[in-house]
């Protein structure tokens, strides 16, 4: 009964809207094309009705914009720098590729300007306490943040094997005055994490504010996250028109939600001469099963509150994804990306752990940037895109790329160190542990002390 | 509520209440050890005074479940459940006793199967319906025009949290009954049956509905005997499923016994 959503160019929403129908940006929800929804318990949906009747009030209030444009300005430290990476455009095809800076905002990636927007809402609405879902731990350093600034009780849940791949971001939580709660149910990681924090939030409805981190569940959550995340595209926007002065040829972007390319990619969807493409954890490799390519592989279904595509066995259970970025690592997509693939304005297409971590590698190398492992996919991805774009071209520095860089890598670095065999068997870093001498480091100290109160 | 006329879920409350009192509606999840051990559960909770019975299909992501279901339905899963077994669980039971069965799914595994190729297969089965919990009149249009075509019974959830407007709007989605959640949370025995319940079944009466059934947390005769005074049915899970765990089939069947001796109602 349930089919793939229809295709067909002859009643196309990208070809109508290329002929001049109305535009693509500012969907509202609940439904992007068949996707989208709100396939939610009852009991969660008259704190969504309320959730989406502050949010419609609020970004309509020149008071709440205000706000959160003082917020984006003085706290994150918004406009992101469009930086061009120069040496890295040699591997593209030599392309010019400019890097949307969100690894310099506050707490190191594109997700703190999500978390103050709903926030903001959460106070709006009288809520004492957000609860978080996070996957690397970005979304929920970024909650833990903005609870510690505004002044509200935070507790994230976090997938136990994400713990451990990510420990430095739980103890940055901790720092933060979040409790952070280990999942141990089903695959441990993202998807079960959400699990957790909605059975959390149905029994805590009324003081309890679910701070989701990414652009999917149910209606207003994705439109929601996309709203605060437009910031990114539009600034992208009239930073390459004013260092470049026209459009960018393509913009590229990794997908696991989908938060950090819907917000790029919103400032470009009505402009038709810049291509779109969205890169998704390709794992192991998309035929080998172990992967996170939800669209390129993935089946329509219902997964945390919308209809997406879903990585799901025959019996439409939810089957568990993989990837080295614990960020990308969910069998869920956001439900607008969905539509725009099936529409055709947006291409989606896997990277492998191995092509992230080359260009993990040549980033770092290249430009002295670190970039998050979940970034270093879009980075694969406009290598690919450079080079395709570029082919046959007399003067390939014509070619304009911007890739969003999402997040820092600082988080990443053990896992980065691991995947090029920089580590011994024992987990410490080779060429650490030569020193002949004592300790010199808080242990020491301690013992001085002790030794003087005797 | 429409065409209650043709509904099992329906019939089989008004036995009840023609016998002057609440319907007792007892839950396991399929395949939970195994699918041989659901059917000989189901039949004994029949054989042991529940009136309706209700199979859940053990699913990846249930997020209205606590950890005992959890820890159940995962469990049925890694056995190797398969979502078809459900109808060999559902034709086992109906064929031994007069018990209306039902199916408690969340949404995925029927629209994985396709809406339309799974209410046949439950109607052939005998079944009664469907629970939906993570499904609301809102997203149902295919489930109305596949529970219409085969007579099967839609069971929605309403919520101390629903308001006046979702409670009237989800008393006339329903067919069957309407499930009063008690609480506002997951699965899962407590130590008191919240005072909620009590007014959002009067409100849910007042919204239309003639028969409503309060679940969730009701784990003893005690708690049976103070829904059972104003609901229409009430409906055990957990309990059930420790049950089975700790004491297999005949757990099960000296818990349902116990749980029906609240059902009887002291008239003042």
């Amino acid at each position: 009964m349930v089919d793939a959503p229809s295709t067909n160019t002859d009643n196309n929403p990208a070809d109508a809207f290329l002929q001049g129908a109305p535009s693509l940006k500012n969907a509202p929800g609940p439904y992007f094309g068949n996707y989208g929804g709100r396939w939610m318990p009852e009991s969660l949906i008259a704190a969504l009705d309320e959730l989406e009747d502050t949010f419609n009030k609020a970004k309509a209030d020149p008071e709440f914009l205000a706000q959160i444009a003082d917020l984006n300005k003085n706290y994150s430290g918004r406009p992101s720098l469009l930086t061009e990476a120069k040496r890295f455009s040699e591997y593209a095809g030599g392309a010019r590729v400019f890097l949307k800076r969100e690894d310099l905002n506050h707490t190191g990636s594109h997700k703190i300007n999500n978390v103050l927007g709903q926030a903001l809402l959460a106070k709006r609405m009288g809520k004492t306490r957000v609860i978080a879902e996070t996957g690397a731990g970005q979304h929920g350093v970024a909650s833990a943040t903005a609870a510690a600034l505004l002044g509200l009780e935070c507790v994230v849940y976090m997938g136990a094997e994400d713990c451990r791949r990510q420990a430095l971001n739980v103890a940055r939580m901790q720092l933060l005055g979040a409790t952070v709660v280990p999942v141990t149910s089903g695959s441990q990681t993202l998807k079960d994490a959400i699990n957790d924090a909605l059975r959390d939030w149905v029994s805590n409805v009324d003081s309890t504010h679910y701070l989701l981190g990414t652009a999917a569940g149910a209606h207003p959550f994705p439109s929601m996250v996309r709203f605060f995340h437009q910031v990114i595209g539009d600034e992208a926007r009239s930073q390459i028109l004013e260092q470049v002065g026209k459009l960018p040829d393509a913009i590229c972007a990794c997908v696991g939600g989908g938060s950090n390319a819907i917000g790029i990619f919103h400032g470009f969807l009505d402009d038709p001469s810049v291509k779109i493409f969205g890169f998704e954890a390709g794992g192991d490799g998309v035929e080998t099963g172990r992967h996170a390519a939800t669209i390129s592989l993935g089946k329509p279904g219902v997964l945390h509150g919308a209809r997406s595509y879903l990585m799901q066995d025959d019996d439409g259970q939810t089957v568990e994804s993989h990837s080295i970025s614990a960020g990308l690592d969910y069998p869920g997509v956001g439900p607008e990306h969905a539509y725009l693939s099936d529409i055709g304005r947006v291409s989606y297409e896997p990277i492998t752990d191995t092509e992230a971590m080359d260009a993990f590698k040549l980033l770092c190398q290249s430009e002295g940037i670190i970039p998050a492992i979940e970034t270093a996919h879009a980075l694969a991805g406009a290598i690919k895109v450079g080079h395709r774009l570029t082919e046959g071209q007399a003067n390939p520095q014509d070619t304009v790329i911007i890739v969003n860089l999402s997040g820092r890598g600082d988080k990443d670095v053990a896992t980065a160190a691991d995947w090029f065999d920089l580590l011994n068997e024992d987990g410490s870093v080779k060429g650490t542990n030569l020193s002949t001498r004592a300790p010199k480091g808080p242990a020491e100290r301690a013992a001085a002390q002790e030794e003087m109160q005797l | 509520m429409s065409a209650t006329t043709s509904s099992k879920s329906a019939a089989a409350i008004d036995r009840a209440r023609d016998a002057g009192r609440s319907a007792l509606i007892c839950y396991l999840p399929a395949g939970y050890p195994d699918v041989q051990a659901t059917i000989d559960a189901g039949i004994a909770m029949a054989r042991n005074g529940a009136d309706l019975i209700e199979i859940g299909i053990p699913y990846s992501d249930p997020v209205m479940d606590g950890p005992v279901i959890q820890a159940a339905t995962t469990e049925a899963i890694a056995n190797g459940f398969k979502v078809e077994k459900v109808f060999d669980v559902v034709r086992g039971i109906t064929e031994a006793t007069d018990a209306a069965v039902l199916v408690m799914t969340y949404w995925n595994p029927v629209v994985r199967m396709g809406v339309d190729t799974f209410a046949r297969r439950l109607s052939e089965a005998g079944g009664a319906g469907l629970i939906t919990p993570d499904l609301i009149p809102d997203e149902a249009a295919e489930w109305f025009a596949a529970s219409d075509y085969y007579g099967l019974d839609r069971v929605f959830l309403v919520a101390p949290s629903s308001t006046p407007e979702r409670l009237a709007s989800t008393v006339a989605a329903s067919r069957g009954f309407v499930y009063a959640v008690s609480i506002m949370g997951v699965t899962g025995a407590r130590q008191d049956v919240s005072s909620s319940a009590q007014q959002l079944v009067a409100d849910t009466h007042a919204a239309g509905a003639d028969r409503v059934c309060v679940g969730l947390g009701v784990s003893n005769s005690g708690h049976v005997r103070e829904i059972a005074a104003y609901a229409d049915g009430v409906i055990v899970g957990t309990a059930l499923v420790a049950a089975i765990r700790d004491g297999g089939v005949d757990a099960v069947a000296s818990l349902t016994q116990e749980l029906s001796t609240g059902l009887e109602r002291v008239e003042a």
